[in-house]
């Protein structure tokens, strides 16, 4: 078998050498009654060629997003990763490299995370950022936690335009811990209703920018309104790209800013593992989840980096930890910064209008098509239509025509009454091709609707 | 100045405890890197967690040793942590409690008796 | 003759070299930040011009300040990185011994496979006719964890081991209260990895202790003590963190079941009995299995991870969304409270969990099958047994009596007079180009040293390993009266990239980011 290195005679040697018969002995702790005699009922060992196929068999019966138009957006999105990524990621030292417990031979790692950091504080436009966590969902359900601790307050006003994953999941874990989520009602311009909502009892508003719908809005009102009723704002992104162009959480007075970091470096790989990023104000980094980096130095005085703060963390301070998270995204945050060290302020931006003037282009086309009602009218790279028909039936039908329309708000929050809503986003990938091809098919694929109809 | 069995100290001015945590204790947490100071106001039963000291590597309570109310804090611990190794019997104070009941300061070690619990650990 | 006098000498000159004249040591490259080496106009990226005006509907939406990000030419990039790479220590390097982390070799066969475009590029939102093959590898994986477990549901979609307490938690809770039943307590036993009572209180229960037993395994009788009726659940490692299976894992599933309580199991060491025993078998209601651990993805300096969790009868219903179902339609994700997860206990993350490190699990499987997942748990724990026998007359095991699992624990008591502690102990094993072991943990040891080899060392690597500990060990001892002995561990490490770091400092004045210095800034030219 080719991944253990363990000979027959070694293993005889071995147990020689420990003085016992048999490796059963070994096993002589677990119970008699539940251990198994033989192999369980499951195919036995294969040869790396076998495997490789069967892995491709499955893959083809997939259709990757870059093999044909794909308007698909949502949480998700399908950016070029230049290839040098991916070929440091795969360094045996990245790769294959545990969390740097023992800061002396894992300065690669550590300084990486420094640097992940910086970015991220710088993007968002905050103070301090963290090492990563799972993806922009949890990420966004930790910081309605951190909210609710810091303001001793136990309610959490979610805006209408977070996206429904995000909302459901921050329900989930607010719910056990008795913070109530009153989540409004999903709209376009669903920020723009968030401050009604704020009373004394508010522990945070959560807004997203650009929300679930593309729809991009300045939040600095709601961070005012929401500090004067002693509540914290949270600014959740799901395209981190768009910090390229528009302005930063920070700059809108966010006190957390949380975004799904996925864009850039990473891959679609349906839906993970993805990267989620959390940067807070300057007096909250005690009460932040998860790992930090800070720098420092060592016996000789030359600068380093360690894991800091960890009295934070579940493995020190146990049931008083400020989350229970561990493992994070490392290695994903590893490509997140390479793209961004690649791309640099001049690059990001650039490719921050790409996107921007794709889905300008996108508006222009679905415009012109008849029935089609375009419905967010500020926006990054991503909008929202009503279509005369059932969005997800219209995906179907288009999927059949080898165009990924995009997503089905239903899909994602199907009790909120807008079966008609598609949401489409466009990037640096998308040709313009694509979008003229989407505009040809999209019409005759109505009017045949309402022909069957 | 009284001791209770958790380390910390009380020296009490009228009706107001300043409390810290003695040197033994400081010794024992190796550098204190981190200090959270009660807020003012907060109504404290002797035995409530009323501040952290933190290591590196640990995060300890501080538990009121008389019940009271905070009427300061020390505000310059939170940036000088180091303060608590330094001195940790008298500039290193973390909070001065209003108290309600001053023989709960009396039922407390006095230093020899500290000393000589001290001994025994 | 001809006399070839080009060359250079082939013997190193023996004269004492001096210090080099840069901060580099050899290949060892001294590397700066990003920020201090990055220009602010520079890319390492060509993108196509999109003309003037291209945001102006944007109006004063648009960022006005810079950012504050440099960049890089793409040569200079992979330098950058290249250079930081070689400061870290890697499997790939040597034996990296953290009990409990199960540092293990990561096929390459799992990275290629999984970046086919048909899983690294598909959207998780796609149509779900058009992803049927990834939602069939969902259903294959499944298949396997449940059938080596014994279990007859598994939940996909939590991110990692500690994400999986939460929804095994969750799903209790919810189990709970659809008989209306309220609880409140989760039991812990202390030698706990820290996850647990993290999650515990995350969920929403207060937590208590449960005590061990001096041969390290949880206390029944103080387990039945604690139990009650408001105990909602007890979270236990088997086998535990003190690297030894929990004899009376039976006894204590029949114990919690008879509170009303379940069993939740932290799967982190699945890996020592894959295909000897099912956790099913033995009474457990709820498990994670780290994907990152059991089953080789790779841990990338800290993540990602997966935590699948595999789930009880009981608690079946209770699984999260979305549910994995497969009829004569096809595969399909259920992704809301609806038909078979009209139960389901609420969605833990965005999307469908970690597909990523779904397809290296499934490779990884596929590859050492039913008969090579078995024999990756007997040479996990002959191993981790070999370097209990090789250094048990030199250092001491604080459960010295039978077998352990996958892993040895060690504690300081043989250190004792020496002044060597277990941290001086395991910074002078990186200077012997070994990662430490896992030290201080687990807390219910003193000073401990718990070792991991895990099943893909050789007998070669283990013996080099054992050599190494061994001979540390008795210098160690000697440092009772030989004060350079004890200097070596003192400063120890001296060959890493760096010394010791300053965690005080890093603590007491946390600089979380680079900031501009006040002097102009050392930017490259542009």
């Amino acid at each position: 078998m080719r991944y253990l290195p363990l000979t027959a005679d070694d293993r005889a040697e071995m147990l020689g050498v420990i003085g016992v018969a048999d490796i059963d002995a070994l096993f002589v702790d677990t119970p008699a009654s539940a251990r198994l005699a033989g192999p369980v009922g499951l195919p036995r060992h294969q040869g790396e060629l076998e495997v490789e196929r069967e892995l491709a068999r499955l893959a083809a019966r997939n259709r990757p997003a870059g093999a044909g138009p794909s308007f698909c957006g949502a949480g998700a999105y399908r950016h070029h990763v230049p290839a040098s990524v991916d070929h440091i990621i795969q360094r045996s030292e990245f790769l294959t490299s545990y969390t740097p417990y023992q800061p002396e031979i894992a300065q690669g790692t550590l300084q990486v995370l420094f640097e992940f950091q910086t970015q991220v504080a710088a993007l968002t436009g905050m103070d301090v950022a963290n090492a990563s966590m799972y993806d922009g969902s949890t990420a966004c359900a930790e910081a309605v936690m951190m909210a609710a601790r810091v303001t001793r307050r136990a309610k959490a006003v979610l805006s209408g335009g977070l996206h429904p994953h995000y909302a459901q999941t921050t329900h989930t874990l607010a719910q056990v811990a008795g913070v109530q989520t009153v989540r409004l009602a999903a709209k376009v311009d669903a920020e723009a209703e968030v401050i009604a909502a704020i009373d004394g009892e508010t522990a945070c508003v959560v807004v997203q920018t650009p929300n679930i719908f593309g729809q991009v809005t300045d939040v600095t009102a709601i961070a005012e309104a929401a500090h004067a009723a002693g509540a914290l704002l949270i600014v959740v992104t799901t395209e981190a790209v768009s910090y390229g162009l528009l302005k930063s959480p920070g700059e809108m007075g966010a006190d957390i800013a949380v975004a799904e970091g996925q864009s850039i470096g990473n891959g679609l790989n349906f839906g993970g593992p993805y990267v989620g990023l959390f940067a807070v104000r300057d007096r909250f980094v005690r009460q932040m989840p998860g790992r930090l980096c800070g720098e420092t130095v060592d016996a000789e005085g030359k600068r380093g980096f360690v894991l800091t703060l960890s009295t934070r963390e579940q493995h020190i301070r146990r049931d008083k930890a400020t989350s229970n998270i561990c493992t994070n995204s490392g290695l994903c945050a590893l490509a997140f910064t390479i793209h961004m060290s690649l791309l640099g302020e001049a690059g990001l931006r650039q490719l921050a209008l790409i996107n921007h003037a794709k889905a300008r282009r996108l508006k222009a086309a679905l415009e012109g098509v008849e029935g089609v009602q375009v419905l967010t009218t500020r926006f990054f790279n991503e909008l929202a239509v009503r279509l005369p028909m059932d969005a997800a039936e219209a995906v179907e039908i288009m999927a059949g025509n080898d165009i990924l329309a995009g997503v089905p708000y239903s899909r994602l929050d199907p009790q909120a009454g807008l079966d008609d809503v598609l949401l489409l986003a466009v990037t640096e990938t998308t040709q313009d091709g694509d979008i003229d091809l989407l505009a040809r098919v999209l019409p005759k694929m109505l009017a045949g609707k309402k022909g069957i109809a | 100045m009284h001791f209770t069995k958790d380390h910390e100290w009380v020296e009490l001015d009228g009706d107001v405890a300043t409390v810290g945590i003695t040197a033994y204790a400081a010794g024992q947490l190796g550098d204190v890197v981190f200090v959270e100071v009660p807020e003012i106001g907060k109504a404290l039963k002797a035995g409530d967690g009323m501040a952290v000291v933190e290591s590196v590597k640990a995060a300890s309570d501080v538990y009121a040793p008389v019940s009271g109310e905070v009427v300061a804090a020390n505000g310059d611990l939170p940036g000088t942590p180091e303060m608590v190794n330094q001195d940790p019997e008298r500039g290193a104070w973390i909070a001065r409690i209003k108290v309600a009941d001053k023989s709960q300061v009396d039922a407390l070690m006095d230093r020899p008796a500290y000393e000589a619990f001290l001994d025994t650990l | 003759m001809t006399m070839q006098t080009i060359g250079r000498p082939t013997r190193p000159d023996t004269a004492a070299a001096p210090a080099a004249d840069t901060a580099a040591r050899g290949l060892m490259q001294s590397e700066p930040l990003i920020f201090e080496l990055g220009g602010w106009s520079k890319t390492g990226v060509d993108l196509p011009d999109v003309g003037a005006g291209a945001a102006d509907d944007l109006g004063d939406l648009v960022r006005a300040a810079p950012i504050g990000l440099p960049g890089l030419s793409e040569p200079e990039t992979l330098r950058h990185y290249v250079r930081l790479s070689q400061k870290n220590h890697a499997i790939d390097l040597a034996l990296y011994p953290l009990g409990s982390c199960t540092m293990k070799h990561n096929p390459r066969l799992n990275e290629k496979v999984a970046r086919l475009p048909g899983f690294a590029d598909i959207h998780p939102l796609q149509p779900q006719s058009s992803v049927q093959g990834a939602i069939e590898l969902m259903d294959r994986l499944a298949h396997w964890l449940k059938t080596l477990t014994g279990m007859p549901a598994v939940a996909l979609s939590p991110k990692a081991g500690a994400h999986g307490e939460l929804c095994g938690l969750l799903a209790i809770r919810a189990a709970h209260e659809a008989r209306g039943d309220v609880r409140s307590r989760v039991l812990v036993p202390t030698s706990a990895h820290g996850t647990n009572p993290a999650t515990a209180a995350f969920a929403g229960y207060t937590v208590q202790e449960i005590a061990q037993t001096p041969d390290g395994r949880v206390d029944l009788a103080d387990l039945e003590a604690k139990l009650g009726p408001d105990v909602a659940a007890i979270m236990v490692t088997n086998p535990n963190t003190c690297g030894l299976f929990e004899r009376d894992v039976v006894e204590i599933a029949r114990l919690t079941h008879a509170a009303g309580a379940y069993f939740y199991c932290d799967g982190a060491n699945f890996n020592a009995i894959v295909g000897k025993v099912r956790p099913g078998d033995l009474g457990i209601d709820a498990m994670h299995i780290n994907l990152h651990k059991t089953f080789s993805t790779p841990h990338g300096g800290g993540g990602p991870g997966a935590g699948p969790v595999v789930l009880s009868a009981a608690l079946a219903p209770f699984a999260p969304e979305p549910w994995v179902v497969h009829d004569q339609n096809g595969y399909r994700l259920v992704e809301g409270r609806e038909g078979p997860a009209a139960q389901a206990s609420g969605r833990l993350c965005a999307f469908h969990g970690q597909m990523g490190m779904f397809v290296r699990a499934y490779a990884y499987m596929l590859s050492h099958g039913s008969d090579g997942l078995r024999q990756v748990a007997e040479d996990a724990v002959l191993n981790a047994n070999y370097i209990k026998a090789r250094l048990s007359d030199l250092m001491s095991a604080p459960f010295p009596d039978g077998p352990c699992m996958h892993e040895a624990l060690f504690d300081d008591s043989w250190l004792e007079g020496t002044g060597v502690t277990t941290l001086d102990f395991a910074k002078a094993m990186i200077d012997e180009g070994f990662h430490p072991m896992t030290m201080y943990f687990p807390l219910v040891v003193r000073g401990a040293m718990l070792i991991e080899p895990t099943e893909t060392e050789s007998k070669a690597e283990l013996d080099r390993f054992c050599d190494t500990l061994r001979g540390l060990a008795r210098q160690a001892l000697s440092a009772r009266n030989d004060p350079e002995a004890l200097q070596r561990f003192k400063a120890a490490p001296v060959a890493a990239p760096l010394r010791r770091l300053d965690e005080t400092q890093a603590a007491r004045k946390p600089r979380l980011k680079w900031t501009p210095p006040a002097a102009p800034l050392p930017l490259a030219a542009e």
